[in-house]
C-alpha cells in the first residue's frame, strides 16, 4: 500500500504540520496541549487491535493482549485527562464573554 | 471493503490534525479534543475490519477483554486525579502508548523469529527502533511519574552512571542491530533487546531530578509519537504513521520550547545531573539574614498597596491555595487594587500547569501574565506575593555566573518594592541552590503551609 518514498513523503509532511499546528500555541494551553498530543498517539491502538488480531502463538497472544490494553489506556486516559483540563477553559471562557 | 476502511483512516488523521489545531486556542479546544475523540473511535472500530483481524475468535475477545481492562482502569484513574496531579498522569498514560508501541514491535519481531511473518529490510530496522523507542518512553515514563507522585524522593545516581548508560545503550543497539539485520532471530533475543531497552529507560531518568521532569515527560511523549509512527510503517497503518509523526514533531517542539525556558539544554537535563555537586561546592556569601513577618502584617502591606502581582509556583500546586488565592485576589481587587499573576515558564512540573490550576480556581485569563509581559513592571509593583515558588525567582540566575541556573530567565520579584515570600519552611528550592531573594532586603518571610498562609491573608484583609 505505502510504498518507499511515498511513505517518506507522508513522514516528512506530517513532521511539518506538528511542528507548524503547534508552533502558534499560547503558553496557558501547553498543558493541555502536550496531553491532547499524548491522546492523539493513542491511535496505537488500531496498531494493537491490528497486531493482536493476527497473533498466533501463546507469546504472541499475551505480548499483544498487553499491547491493546496498554493502548487502550493511552487513549481512553489520554482523552479523559484533556477533556477535564479543557472543561475548565471553557468555562472560563463563557464567563468572560458575560 | 479495504477502500472503505482507507477512507476511515483518512478522515481519522484529517480530524487529528484540525484537533490540534483547534485546540491551539483556548476557545475552540475543547471542541478539538472532541473532534480527535471521533477519529479515534471510528479509527478504532475499522481496525476490527482489516484483513485477518476477525479471523481468530479468541483473539478477538482477548482484544475485546484488553480494551475493557485498559480504558476502565484508565477511566477511572483519570476521573479521580487531582488536577494538581496530572502531570503525572500524563507521563502514565503516554508511558502506556509507548509501552503499546514496544509490545507490537515484539510481537512482530517474534513472529519474525519464528518466520511467520516476511518484513522487508527496512520495515525491520523501523521496527526495532521503534520498539526499543517505545520500550524506553514505557519505563522511563513509569520512573517520572513515581518521581512526580511521591513514590521515589531522591534522585539515585548509580556509580558511573552516563557511562553504564552508554554501554547499556550500545549493548541494546547492538542486540537491535542483530534483530534488524535478521540473520538469525531468535525469540529469545528479541525478549532480551526488550528486556535491555526497558532497563535503559529506567537508568536514563533514575538520575534526572524532579525539577527537570516536564522536559522529560515531553520529551517521552515525542519518542512514543516517532514510536507510533514507526509502527505505522511496520503495519502498513497511514493513519498510524501520521497521528504518530505529527506528535513526534510536535512534541519535539514543545520539548524545545522548555528546554529553552529553563536554560538547559536537552543534552544536558538527559546526561548531566542536576546541582549535585555544583551547590555544595560553591559556598557563596549571602548578605543579610531571613526576616520573618506576621501574616497580619502582611495582610496590611497587600491590604494598603496599589499593585499586587502573586508568583505561584509547585508548592501553590502541593498545598491546593489556588482557590483561596483567587478569594485573596478578588478581596483585594474589591479594595481597588491592582492584582495580576505571574507565570514562569517553568514553574510547576510542566508548562502551562499554573494556568491550569489557576483557571480551575476561576482566574481571569487577562489577570494571568507572562514573565516578558511582567518583567518590566515589577519597579512598580508594590507586593510581589512568592508563593510556593523558588528558583524562577531566584536573582542568581542573573547575577553570578557560576550557579547552575545562570541564564535561566527569572520573574524579577526582587525588583518589587517589597516581596513577601510564602513558604513551607527554610530549605533551598528543588534545584538545591540558595535564594537570594529570600535574604534581599525588602523580603519578608511568611512560613507556613501554603493554603494555610493565604487563608490567613484573607483573614487579615478582612479585619482592615
Amino acid at each position: 500500500m505505502i510504498e518507499g518514498f511515498t511513505a517518506l513523503y507522508i513522514f516528512m509532511l506530517s513532521a511539518f504540520t506538528g511542528y507548524e499546528v503547534i508552533s502558534r500555541v499560547p503558553v496557558i494551553l501547553h498543558t493541555p496541549m502536550m496531553s491532547g498530543s499524548n491522546f492523539i498517539h493513542g491511535i496505537v491502538l488500531v496498531g494493537a487491535i491490528i497486531a493482536m488480531g493476527h497473533a498466533e502463538t501463546t507469546l504472541e497472544q499475551v505480548i499483544g493482549f498487553f499491547a491493546v490494553a496498554l493502548a487502550a489506556g493511552n487513549a481512553v486516559g489520554g482523552y479523559v485527562a484533556t477533556v477535564r483540563m479543557l472543561e475548565m477553559f471553557q468555562s472560563r471562557g463563557k464567563g468572560a464573554t458575560k | 471493503m479495504n477502500t472503505f476502511i482507507e477512507i476511515i483512516y483518512f478522515s481519522a488523521a484529517v480530524l487529528f490534525i484540525l484537533g490540534l489545531k483547534k485546540m491551539s486556542s483556548p476557545v475552540t479546544a475543547h471542541g478539538g479534543i472532541v473532534w480527535a475523540g471521533i477519529g479515534m473511535i471510528a479509527a478504532s472500530l475499522v481496525a476490527f475490519l482489516e484483513p485477518g483481524v476477525l479471523d481468530h475468535v479468541s483473539n478477538v475477545v482477548l482484544i475485546i477483554v484488553a480494551i475493557a481492562l485498559g480504558s476502565a482502569i484508565a477511566y477511572v484513574s483519570a476521573r479521580r486525579v487531582a488536577m494538581t496531579d496530572m502531570p503525572q498522569m500524563i507521563a502514565i498514560y503516554n508511558g502506556m502508548g509507548g509501552g503499546a508501541a514496544a509490545a507490537i514491535a515484539a510481537v512482530e519481531l517474534v513472529k519474525l523469529a519464528r518466520g511467520g511473518v516476511e518484513l522487508e529490510p527496512v520495515i525491520q530496522v523501523l521496527a526495532v527502533l521503534g520498539g526499543l523507542i517505545g520500550a524506553v518512553s514505557f519505563s522511563g515514563s513509569a520512573i517520572a511519574f513515581a518521581k512526580l507522585q511521591g513514590l521515589m524522593r531522591k534522585t539515585l545516581r548509580l556509580p558511573f552512571n552516563s557511562l553504564l548508560n552508554l554501554g547499556l545503550f550500545v549493548v541494546t543497539l547492538g542486540a537491535g542491530v542483530m534483530i534488524a539485520s535478521g540473520a538469525e532471530v531468535s525469540s529469545g533475543l528479541v525478549l532480551s533487546f526488550f528486556v535491555m531497552a526497558l532497563v535503559l529507560g529506567i537508568t536514563l531518568t533514575l538520575p534526572i531530578g524532579g525539577a527537570d521532569m516536564p522536559v522529560v515527560i515531553s520529551l517521552f511523549n515525542a519518542f512514543t509519537g516517532l514510536a507510533v509512527a514507526f509502527e505505522g510503517f511496520v503495519l502498513d497503518n497511514a493513519a498510524m504513521i501520521i497521528a504518530g509523526t505529527v506528535v513526534g514533531s510536535s512534541g519535539t517542539l514543545l520539548t524545545q520550547l522548555m528546554a529553552k525556558a529553563m536554560n538547559r539544554p536537552i543534552s544536558n537535563v538527559l546526561f548531566s545531573s542536576f546541582g549535585a555537586d555544583t551547590s555544595s561546592g560553591v559556598e557563596e556569601d549571602i548578605a543579610g539574614s531571613m526576616k520573618e513577618i506576621e501574616a497580619n502584617d502582611a495582610a496590611i502591606m497587600m491590604a494598603y498597596a496599589e499593585k499586587v502581582v502573586i508568583i505561584p509556583g509547585y508548592g501553590m500546586a502541593v498545598a491546593q491555595a489556588q482557590h483561596k488565592l483567587q478569594e485573596l485576589s478578588q478581596l483585594l481587587e474589591e479594595r481597588g487594587i491592582e492584582v495580576k499573576f505571574a507565570i514562569h515558564p517553568v514553574a510547576g512540573r510542566m508548562p502551562g500547569h499554573m494556568n491550569v490550576l489557576l483557571a480551575e480556581a476561576g482566574v481571569d485569563y487577562d489577570k494571568i501574565v507572562d514573565l516578558e509581559e511582567i518583567n518590566p513592571e515589577f519597579p512598580t509593583v508594590d507586593v510581589a506575593l512568592v508563593i510556593g515558588a523558588n528558583d524562577v525567582v531566584n536573582p542568581v540566575a542573573k547575577t553570578n555566573p557560576d550557579s547552575p541556573i545562570y541564564g535561566m530567565p527569572v520573574l524579577n520579584a526582587d525588583m518589587a518594592k517589597n516581596c513577601i515570600v510564602i513558604k513551607r519552611g527554610r530549605g533551598a528550592g528543588f534545584s538545591g541552590i540558595e535564594n537570594h531573594l529570600f535574604y534581599a532586603d525588602n523580603t519578608r518571610m511568611l512560613y507556613g503551609d501554603g493554603q494555610k498562609a493565604v487563608a490567613s491573608l484573607i483573614a487579615g484583609v478582612k479585619q482592615l
